[in-house]
């Protein structure tokens, strides 16, 4: 990762000042636009295009323009504290790169939200799920597919060098989850308190079915409409309010939003009541919920930043270049820890016979893995994931080949008697 | 378990920042925003039960839940599921599957004197698929396919190898639409051994919408589907058309449970029947995802003569249908019509026979068949077919398909087909003979039936000795023959009209009719069960028993020789205690120590 400075970059006084996002745009075309790679635009203090009060612009593509910071001392040695600041921002630092190893290395100073993000994997497969437990109250629509196409598949789509994706949608009747709503009086409404969420989702699950065709992680995220009686049904957090969204989520499974039906008075109610599901509000939370799942948190950033929105995206570039740092370093370990229980394994079984086609499958897990860590070196962020991916791949099919297990139950001590009788 | 981290914070504050973004789309009119784009493909359920009391006294019950979807899942790529299981949607799509058929059966049907069945299964497992002709490794897919069904239904079902597949050329033709017909994109497969169990009903009504909560699943109880006499549960999924004019496809699920609860054990000897005695359950809503929610009860033998069979409640419409040639009215309760439980809450339907059973005839089926393994001593043996014709006047071909494993080898020149004492020669044959470990004999052949006849089919085989590791843990039971098929066009005494596929009731729509002067039936026979020659697997451990005895014996009798000495011991005087007891044993006349 480097960055360049080209410091005191004029712009045409004549015209109106661009706003920031123009800016931004217009020299996108001036940087490479290599992967990994941030460029920072310094522009003098007085320049009218960033507003007021704000020091640093940061882009959606791999730029941000900051004001030189003026006063007294070095100015250079100024500039380069608030370009450090931030590449702290945009890309990755020390504690997120120890993150990403957490599962391999035992550290208990790391906070819950190092075990949220599903691991690194080449699929995954992400599952909407409509649940009414009471179809004879509410016959509910949702209109899913535009949903998808419109909000979630452009996410996806960025995200489409990472890996895999796969959505699908399904509506499952008479699914009740696993714990029965207190009754609130004061709020006259039915709470989930923080404590009772964790039981919640087991008895789901057996309803939900994993994808019968194929082995990538599933992301499960469920829409629950509460049966009538149980209306209006709201989440409460660990402090008794109650939750704005009305969503939780699970690490490395999904999450789950409570959507709540307004009732007519019950004497004009014509059963079942027509429900039309509000699509926006809900994707909303699924989406930003799904950011999470991946581990593109937002980073606390000083005051003085200002943000440009992802857009229909959903994700800068910057933001997918944070998470393939973390996935290549993931990746090697999850390389280095496969090979290396595979060496294990031969030295405690002798029984293992170890065919060509897994042995040069070994040999290019190690090679690949050898040259990501390579290019990782010498930030090249692309070809570094790439090679990552492609070991991951091959140590997979050699420690699971099949072959591995063709003479392994066939110990020495049954040998000897057979052995023996027929040598007498 | 679950542990939940709350950060609910930072999702509130993503979702205001997407709330944004979101909203900006909105009013840009987005695509598939509000309105204008084509809704979902709609689909429908349909659940129907048929009581049918049996010749014999017993009663069959046929539950046949239909779940049907307007979509080309191959040509859109659809993955979002509404009524039709999300699991069966992405295997069609992913193994491009035209048609399948999963059975799951215990037991076996007596045609002789239960009647021809609507749907027959034969025991065990049996599964077969028609592929989609874009299909380039028709055996690749199959053995995925039967492997992931095998997790779906929780069925042994990835024992279906190439060992026990087959290809018929004949039989088996395609029940959906189709316009292309190659044979090599069909696969056949039968597991003879396979048991049925709860393990199987509970994932088979998990893809029900209703579940077992409403409607009519709710009478699926393990505990009293598995105490009778014949339990099958299948699975049919088949491409229909979606209107008369037939220009665009839809897909078709089709759930069936065929028991039979027999008489004395159920019944305690009267033949009394009533929901509550037979599933210790009574109905009290229909599914509210079902469109139609039926129950048929076959009261023809009612209106035979009068007051035989008695129905509680009485129903609110009566139905008449041909059905197997044959005229029969059905009692219906539509669960549907706000009428039926003004009553009473739940229903409860009764059957009470007013007069004793033996006055009925029982009229033989048209068409049945029965098969025997005949001989003596663990070498040669032979298998006999009888296919009995009881129709008066007409004749018909029939279809019968034949798959032996490779163990058993037949001999096709003994094959003999005799009819009332003729030879009869079939007009089509097709034979594949096995290889060893590898395929299975194939055998079809298109027999006509001459009227009221029996036809006895015999072929003489031999037995083959197979390797030690191949034998199954417990060999003395036997090795099973998967049940030969029959497929035939019987004729029917009465001219069926063709109704309409969507307004008749589900029993009368499995198979298509191709005209109204016969009906479509598929027979199985009993499967087989042989005795191979079994070696005796206590040998090894005698072997080394025996071996190893020896060798201790000869080595420890030769060391002995080879190693002991000897060496004088001289006797000792004795102590005063033993002089003593000299003196007394003297005295006795005893002899001296």
């Amino acid at each position: 990762m480097g960055y360049r400075l080209p410091c005191g970059v004029r712009f045409p006084t004549t015209l109106t000042p661009f706003s920031s996002p123009e800016a931004d745009a217009a020299l996108l075309p001036l940087q490479e636009d290599s992967l990994g790679a941030l460029t920072v635009y310094v522009i003098p203090e007085t320049s009218p295009l960033l507003p007021q009060g704000v020091g640093v612009y940061v882009g959606k593509h791999r730029s941000a323009v900051m004001r030189c910071p003026q006063g007294p001392g070095d100015v250079l040695a100024a500039v380069s504290a608030r370009v450090q600041q931030i590449v702290q921002a945009m890309s990755f630092t020390t504690d997120s790169i120890t993150a990403a190893l957490s599962d391999r290395v035992p550290m208990d100073q790391l906070g819950t939200d190092t075990r949220r993000p599903f691991k690194s994997s080449l699929g995954y497969e992400i599952t909407f799920s409509l649940l009414n437990p009471d179809p004879k109250s509410h016959d509910v629509h949702w209109d899913i597919e535009a949903a998808v196409s419109g909000y979630v598949q452009p996410f996806l789509d960025k995200l489409g060098s990472v890996a895999n994706f796969s959505v699908d949608s399904q509506i499952l009747y008479y699914a009740v989850l696993g714990v029965s709503p207190r009754f609130d009086k004061a709020s006259s409404s039915f709470i989930l308190s923080a404590l009772s969420l964790p039981h919640v989702i087991n008895p789901v699950e057996a309803r939900l079915g994993s994808s019968a065709t194929s082995l990538y992680p599933v992301l499960n995220f469920l829409l629950y409409v509460p049966e009538r009686i149980h209306s209006p049904l709201y989440i409460q957090d660990k402090d008794g309010a109650a939750v704005g969204t009305n969503a939780f989520h699970s690490p490395r499974w999904g999450g789950i939003m409570v959507y709540n039906v307004d009732h007519p008075a019950p004497d004009k109610a014509l059963l079942p009541l027509r429900v039309d599901v509000d699509m926006v509000r809900v994707m909303e939370v699924f989406l930003a919920q799904l950011r999470l799942l991946f581990g593109i948190s937002q980073v606390p950033l000083p005051e003085e930043f200002l943000l440009e929105s992802p857009g229909n995206k959903g994700l800068t570039d910057w933001e997918l270049d944070r998470l393939l740092w973390t996935r290549t370093v993931e990746n090697i370990a999850t390389v280095s820890t496969t090979l290396t229980s595979l060496a294990q394994l031969l030295d405690k079984i002798g029984n293992i016979v170890i065919k060509d086609d897994v042995a040069s499958e070994v040999y290019h897990a190690v090679a690949s893995a050898q040259t990501a860590m390579l290019e990782l070196a010498s930030g090249h962020l692309g070809s570094a994931f790439q090679a990552s991916k492609e070991a991951v791949i091959s140590s997979e099919r050699a420690f699971f080949d099949p072959s591995l297990l063709h003479l392994l139950y066939f110990p020495d001590d049954q040998k000897f008697p057979a052995r023996d009788s027929l040598s007498v | 378990p679950h542990w939940v981290s709350g950060p609910e914070a930072e999702v509130q504050r993503m979702a205001w920042a997407v709330a944004a973004v979101l909203g900006l789309l909105l009013l840009l009119g987005s695509p598939g925003g509000c309105g204008g784009s084509p809704g979902p493909p709609r689909d429908s359920l349909r659940e129907e039960l048929l009581l049918s009391p049996l010749p014999s006294g017993d009663i069959a019950a046929t539950f046949q839940f239909r779940a049907r979807w307007d979509s080309e899942l191959h040509r859109e790529g659809v993955s979002h599921y509404r009524l039709f299981p999300k699991a069966l949607g992405q295997l069609i799509s992913k193994y491009l599957v035209r048609e399948l058929h999963l059975s799951l059966t215990q037991g076996f049907w007596r045609t002789r004197t239960w009647g021809q069945p609507y749907l027959q299964a034969p025991a065990g497992a049996e599964l077969w698929v028609w592929f989609q002709d874009s299909v380039t490794d028709v055996d690749k897919a199959w053995k995925e396919l039967s492997n992931i069904l095998s997790g779906i239904f929780c069925a042994s079902l990835n024992f279906i190898d190439s060992t026990n597949t087959v290809t018929p050329t004949a039989s088996f033709k395609p029940l959906g639409l189709a316009n292309v017909t190659d044979h090599h994109l069909l696969r056949y497969a039968v597991l003879p051994r396979e048991i049925v169990c709860t393990e199987n009903l509970t994932p088979w009504k998990k893809l029900l919408p209703c579940s077992s909560k409403a409607g009519l699943a709710v009478l699926l109880k393990a505990e009293r589907l598995f105490h009778t006499s014949y339990h099958s549960q299948a699975v049919h999924i088949r491409p229909i058309c979606r209107d008369a004019s037939c220009l665009s496809v839809s897909w078709e699920l089709r759930q069936t449970l065929t028991v039979v609860f027999d008489t004395f054990s159920i019944g305690q000897g009267k033949r009394d029947w009533s929901l509550f005695k037979m599933f210790s359950r009574t109905v009290t809503e229909a599914c509210p995802l079902a469109s139609e929610s039926k129950i048929y009860v076959d009261i023809s033998s009612k209106t035979q003569e009068n007051e035989l069979l008695e129905v509680t409640p009485p129903p609110l419409s009566v139905h008449e249908a041909s059905v197997q040639g044959d005229r029969r009215t059905y009692a219906v309760y539509d669960l549907l019509s706000p009428l039926l439980f003004n009553v009473s809450r739940s229903l409860n339907v009764q059957l009470k026979w007013k007069r004793p059973q033996d006055s009925l005839d029982l009229s033989t089926p048209v068409l049945h068949a029965q098969r025997y393994v005949s001989g003596y001593g663990l070498q040669t043996g032979e298998i006999s077919t009888l296919i009995y014709n009881t129709h008066p006047y007409r004749a018909f071909p029939v279809i019968l398909l034949e798959t032996v494993p490779w163990y058993l080898r037949l001999y096709v020149h003994t094959l003999v087909i005799t009819t009332k004492g003729k030879e009869n020669k079939p007009s089509y044959i097709h034979y594949q003979p096995a290889q060893d470990r590898r395929r299975p004999h194939l055998l079809e052949m298109l027999i006509q039936l001459p009227a009221n006849s029996v036809t006895k089919i015999t072929i003489q085989f031999e037995r083959a000795l197979l390797k030690w590791t191949e034998y199954t843990p417990d060999p003395n039971h036997g090795f099973y023959v998967s049940p030969s098929v029959l497929s035939a066009l019987v004729p029917s005494v009465l001219a069926m009209k063709a109704e309409d596929a969507e307004k008749s009731p589900l029993f009368t729509s499995l198979f298509p009719s191709a005209d109204g002067s016969s009906y479509f039936v598929r027979l199985y026979t009993e499967p087989l069960l042989v005795n191979l020659p079994t070696p005796d697997f206590s040998m090894p451990y005698n072997v080394i028993c025996l071996t190893c005895t020896v060798v201790a014996v000869c080595y420890g009798s030769f060391y002995n020789l080879l190693t002991r000495t000897f060496h004088v011991e001289e006797p000792s005087r004795g102590g005063l205690a033993k002089r003593l007891a000299n003196i007394i044993r003297k005295v006795r006349g005893v002899p001296p120590l």
